[in-house]
């Protein structure tokens, strides 16, 4: 199998993961595109870990899946709290920072 | 596409992972394709553990089973649980929403498609035709336990920590009061 199959495979995932986070509104919705943003990212971590036959690849792809699930656990708290301070998880419409 | 007579002059042996790669990767793509063009939110969930299942079966392929597995167990276990509480929780209607899109999302998709092409052209610039070993030894999880408890003894210990710190964070931010 081509190294090549794999990294490809991951750029495609990660490019439809940013498409996903910059055009969606809906707060969960950006969520889940970050999600597939990180799996991509464990493809090539995984792939180069069979490549080079060593065992940290796959070490990082699972420090990666923990940061994920923390990262998704604070998302989704801070998401809830825009809901109920805005009855509305538009990100678009959450702009006070703007000057 | 020269990616594909690579692919062909492959040795025999790797065929059936091939075939498997193939139908992995056409339903991983589509998954997310739909997923970030659907028009219900639910089906996006459901779309993301689609696309989650498929790249734990790439794990598989890759001969790397435990994180096949975490994979399985985290991801389509418990993130997309918690996804669906945040969908349940933060919208009362359920069924196609037409509001889910920003207006300019030709800015998205060409982002998008400028960094596949700066990605793609990158990688088979460099990675051309570099092959998997003939052999893919798998890594067995007492391999992987023991490279984790060894070398990255201590990264180990600060994830640990920051989980405890994002989850108390969570209730923390979440909390009525």
């Amino acid at each position: 199998m081509l190294l090549n199959q794999f990294l490809l495979l991951a750029a495609v995932l990660f490019a439809i993961g940013v498409y996903g986070v910059l055009t969606r509104k809906n707060g969960v919705l950006v969520l889940m595109s970050i999600e597939l943003i990180l799996n991509s990212v464990n493809i090539n971590l995984v792939a180069f870990g069979t490549f080079n036959a060593d065992v940290s690849g796959q070490v990082f792809a699972l420090f990666i899946i923990a940061v994920a699930a923390a990262e998704v656990g604070v998302g989704l708290a801070i998401v809830l709290l825009i809901y109920r301070n805005r009855r509305s998880i538009d990100v678009s419409e959450a702009d006070m920072l703007k000057g | 596409m020269s990616l594909f007579a690579l692919i062909a002059q492959e040795t025999p042996q790797f065929l059936p992972q091939n075939i498997a790669f193939g139908v992995i990767a056409v339903i991983s793509v589509v998954a997310a394709l739909k997923m970030v063009t659907t028009s219900n939110v639910v089906h996006a969930a459901l779309y993301l553990v689609l696309v989650l299942a498929s790249v734990a079966a790439t794990y598989i392929l890759l001969a790397a089973e435990f994180v096949a597995a975490t994979q399985i167990l985290v991801y389509i276990g418990a993130v997309m649980v918690l996804m669906l509480f945040g969908v349940m929780l933060t919208r009362a209607q359920i069924g196609a929403e037409d509001d889910l899109n920003h207006d300019q999302r030709w800015i998205g998709g060409l982002v998008a498609a400028l960094l596949l092409a700066v990605m793609s052209y990158a990688l088979i610039d460099h990675y051309g035709d570099d092959r998997l070993p003939e052999t893919i030894v798998p890594q067995t999880t007492a391999e992987v336990s023991d490279e984790i408890f060894s070398t990255y003894i201590v990264p180990f210990e600060a994830i640990s920590v920051l989980l405890l710190a994002a989850l108390i964070g969570a209730i923390v931010v979440a909390r009525r009061d």
